[in-house]
């Protein structure tokens, strides 16, 4: 299994992110075939005007989903991290949805069993589509530096101007 | 197919609900939105009816490509029914995320009939229909009326279409809204959802939409994307719609004061430019539109601190210059409450301004507006009066919340005289005086004063046609503006992005055919856009009016001379040009010369069964 700091997953950049639902349809379409939010692996949230996110799962070491299913239905490949379903043992009981404390993990509203994100073989539709680029699909120690940089970038912006 | 070959219809005198088959026929022929809507409220009506009445039926409509992930049209919805402002047929779109819940629910239009013994709001969840209490919901805002329903139902991805307390107590100018921003705004369409006793309407839809041809329609989308970044939409992803005041200032064509003034002094001071620097705080987009377009102004410090507003032009201009208002704090604080009591941001500025014009001129004095010092500029009262109208508050707010032309008869005198209306909608922000071919085009327009039934502000803005007199030739740049502006708006694509249709007509076409799987040719759509028009104005020839009388500009636009040095000083419309004009127009529609379409007209677009209703028209008219 990759570890901790290799393992690439989605995230949404707040500053960036309007709110627009467009990764929903990017990842009905690709997953299922049709146009449809309610069966989209990653979910956008507006709180206000001003709060905007798109969130789906992240890869957790020891994923408290998994460790959450009575049937052992859920199970972390060991390949890229992604959270595996084995639908014949699931029956939608929802501990892991529990379990989730980002809401990554949903129940499906038509085969009644649970669904999440499964990084598209590596080219997550939801990333490509974004119109705003407020979606990466990156790994952590990534998105650390990329946060350093940019803090610091607005800290001496006038240095930076004068250039 | 995008198509849920579904209408749902409530009675809510009974409580009844029932679902019909859409008429796929008319789903080629009127294409969805506006022009399908039309069609259904035409069928489903008797001629005459009050359209406050139990009897006037209330469609929310989807588009043929709503629920999917086409930007700008995938989100929409389209509200048709009569006016309670205009006797016309009424119309109005809006955007966010409420419109694709109807398509997931399974429905193409919902349909509201008769009127409910106490407040109610629908619960729309897939196929199961409520009617629920809402007399707890009385009173409140539609943003408080969205979040309360989405609490009470438990689930935060309910959307909720709602009206505030101007649409409760019918003033004629109430809208709908959703989505915190959205507004189904023009033509009192909150006003019919309110003589329902309709407060919401709450819809979860969790079915697929599907497309004929999925591959070619995300490909096309793909290509939208990409065109969405380049020059046709930079206007709306960077200072937005207020980038106008400046260009329009430059031009004397932003009506200032009333409509006395074509320029603004204050102009800089209410500027997209300063708009931006100082106030928006945040560009957010529309359900599956990446465009992003809605900028969110905040008032950082001040007396209207905290006070927050998605502005766009039109409510900017009508609460601000027109109102010789050159305070954006102000301006956002206006625009704020007009969203709040759930009003129009465009005619709640115009009444506001006809209520200043006519203080200052003595129609109206401190007795008719208890003390109420409504000078032009006094942002304080501008606040003031809009509460008072939303809130149909003493005399004053009771009667301008009926709009300009109503308040203009309650109060007589020489109240017309400053009642800035055609057909009774209040003008948009463009000054007619100065840019004459959208003069034309507005009066004309089948749902009173609109810049966005044809854009016929287009060829005087851009300079491709002598823009201070009319003469022979408008005619067909409105028609043709008309009858595209009908086919986007039954696609109901937003208008921020008809840019992005680089092959105009081509490329809707290929969009309904691509969504729907019915055969749809540019020739047949722009067809549709004809058929479209013509129907909307037999319909207002039924509800008694749709003639040349009806078709009339404002008396200040016909005798009120720009006063002020500026490139415009001096302009009007003179009667004898505008008459021209009509003539011009009416004989490129093919209508007569009182503007009534010919059986001949209507026979060439596919309009047979309407032609009784001209024929009986044209014999009145020649008695």
């Amino acid at each position: 299994m990759p570890t901790i700091h290799e393992k690439k997953f989605v995230s949404g950049d707040p500053a960036k992110c309007i709110g627009c639902c467009v990764c929903e349809y990017a990842c009905s379409l690709k997953h299922e075939k049709t146009f449809n939010p309610t069966k989209s692996r990653i979910r956008a949230i507006r709180l206000n005007s001003f709060v905007n996110l798109a969130v789906s799962c992240r890869l957790c070491e020891d994923s408290p989903c998994v460790a959450a299913c009575p049937r052992d239905a859920l199970r972390q490949s060991d390949e890229n991290g992604t959270i595996l379903i084995d639908e014949d043992k699931c029956n939608g009981c929802g501990w892991c949805i529990e379990a989730c404390d980002y809401g990554a993990i949903q129940l499906h509203p038509e085969t009644k069993k649970v669904f999440v994100c499964d990084l598209c073989d590596g080219e997550p539709q939801c990333v490509e589509w974004c119109p705003e680029e407020a979606l990466d699909f990156t790994t952590k120690d990534v998105l650390s530096q990329k946060a350093r940089r940019t803090a610091v970038k607005k800290l001496f912006q006038d240095a930076l101007k004068g250039e | 197919m995008s198509f849920a070959k579904r209408i749902l219809y409530v009675d809510l005198t009974t409580g009844k609900t029932e679902v019909k088959p859409l008429d796929m026929k008319l789903a080629k022929d009127y294409i969805g939105g506006i022009g399908l809507g039309m069609k259904l409220w035409l069928d489903h009506s008797k001629a005459g009816v009050d359209p406050l009445s139990p009897e006037n039926p209330l469609f929310f409509m989807t588009g043929p490509l709503t629920g999917t992930m086409a930007p700008s049209a995938g989100n929409s919805y389209a509200v048709v029914s009569k006016s309670p402002l205009t006797n016309t047929i009424g119309e109005a779109k809006a955007h966010g995320f409420f419109g694709s819940e109807i398509k997931r629910a399974g429905y193409d239009a919902i349909v509201f009939t008769g009127k409910s013994e106490k407040l109610v709001y629908a619960w729309i969840d897939d196929e199961s229909v409520q009617l629920l209490d809402a007399e707890h919901l009385k009173g409140k805002s539609p943003g408080e009326t969205d979040e309360t329903i989405r609490e009470e139902l438990g689930d935060f991805y309910i959307r909720v279409s709602a009206i505030g307390e101007a649409g409760e107590k019918l003033s004629r100018i109430a809208c709908i809204i959703n989505d915190e921003y959205r507004a189904i705004g023009r033509g009192g369409m909150g006003a019919v959802m309110g003589s329902k006793n309709l407060k919401a309407v709450a819809v979860r839809g969790t079915h697929d939409v599907d497309v004929a041809d999925v591959e070619a329609f995300t490909e096309f989308v793909r290509t939208v994307h990409e065109r969405m970044k380049g020059p046709a939409t930079r206007k709306y992803r960077t200072l937005g719609t207020p980038e106008n005041v400046l260009v329009l200032n430059a031009l004397a064509s932003l009506a200032t004061r009333n409509f006395t003034n074509a320029t603004f002094e204050g102009a800089e001071k209410v500027s997209g430019e300063y708009l931006n620097e100082h106030y928006v705080k945040k560009i957010i987009g529309c359900a599956t539109c990446g465009m992003r377009c809605d900028h969110i102004a905040v008032v950082p410090e001040g007396q209207y601190k905290g006070s927050t507003s998605r502005v766009e032009f039109e409510c900017l201009w009508s609460c601000g210059p027109l109102c010789g208002v050159d305070r954006l704090d102000a301006i956002i604080e206006a625009i704020r409450l007009a969203d709040y009591y759930g009003m129009d941001g465009i005619s709640i500025g115009v009444v506001v301004a006809m209520a200043m014009d006519c203080y200052e001129n003595g129609v109206i004095t401190d007795k008719d507006t208890d003390g109420l010092k409504l000078n032009f500029g006094n942002h304080e009262s501008l606040v003031e009066a809009i509460r008072r109208i939303g809130t149909r508050t003493g005399w004053f707010g009771d009667t301008f919340a009926e709009g300009t032309k109503r308040a203009a008869e309650i109060i007589g005198k020489d109240a017309y005289k400053y009642a800035n209306h055609i057909k009774g909608m209040e003008l948009p922000g463009y000054d007619l005086r100065t840019l004459q071919t959208a003069a034309l085009g507005f009066s004309v327009s089948f749902r009173g004063a609109c810049h966005l039934r044809s854009g016929a502000y287009s060829p005087d803005v851009k300079g491709s046609v002598d823009r201070f007199k009319l003469e022979a030739g408008r005619g067909k740049m409105i028609v043709d503006g008309e009858d595209l502006y009908n086919v986007v708006d039954s696609l109901i694509l937003c208008k921020f992005s008809r840019g992005v249709m680089y092959e105009g007509l081509k490329d809707m076409a290929l969009y309904y055919e691509m969504a729907t799987g019915i055969p749809m040719t540019a020739e047949e759509i722009i067809l549709a856009g004809e058929r479209i028009n013509n129907l909307a104005r037999v319909i207002n020839i039924r509800e008694g009016g749709g003639t040349r009388k009806e078709d009339q500009l404002p008396w200040k636009i016909l005798n009120f001379p720009v006063p002020e040095e500026c490139i415009g000083k001096g302009a009007y419309v003179k009667q004898h040009e505008f008459d021209v004009g009509l003539e011009d127009y009416y004989k490129v529609r093919g209508w007569t010369k009182d503007g009534i379409p010919t059986p001949e007209k209507l026979k060439e677009v596919g309009l047979d069964d309407l032609v009784p209703i001209v024929k009986k028209k044209i014999a009145s008219m020649e008695k």
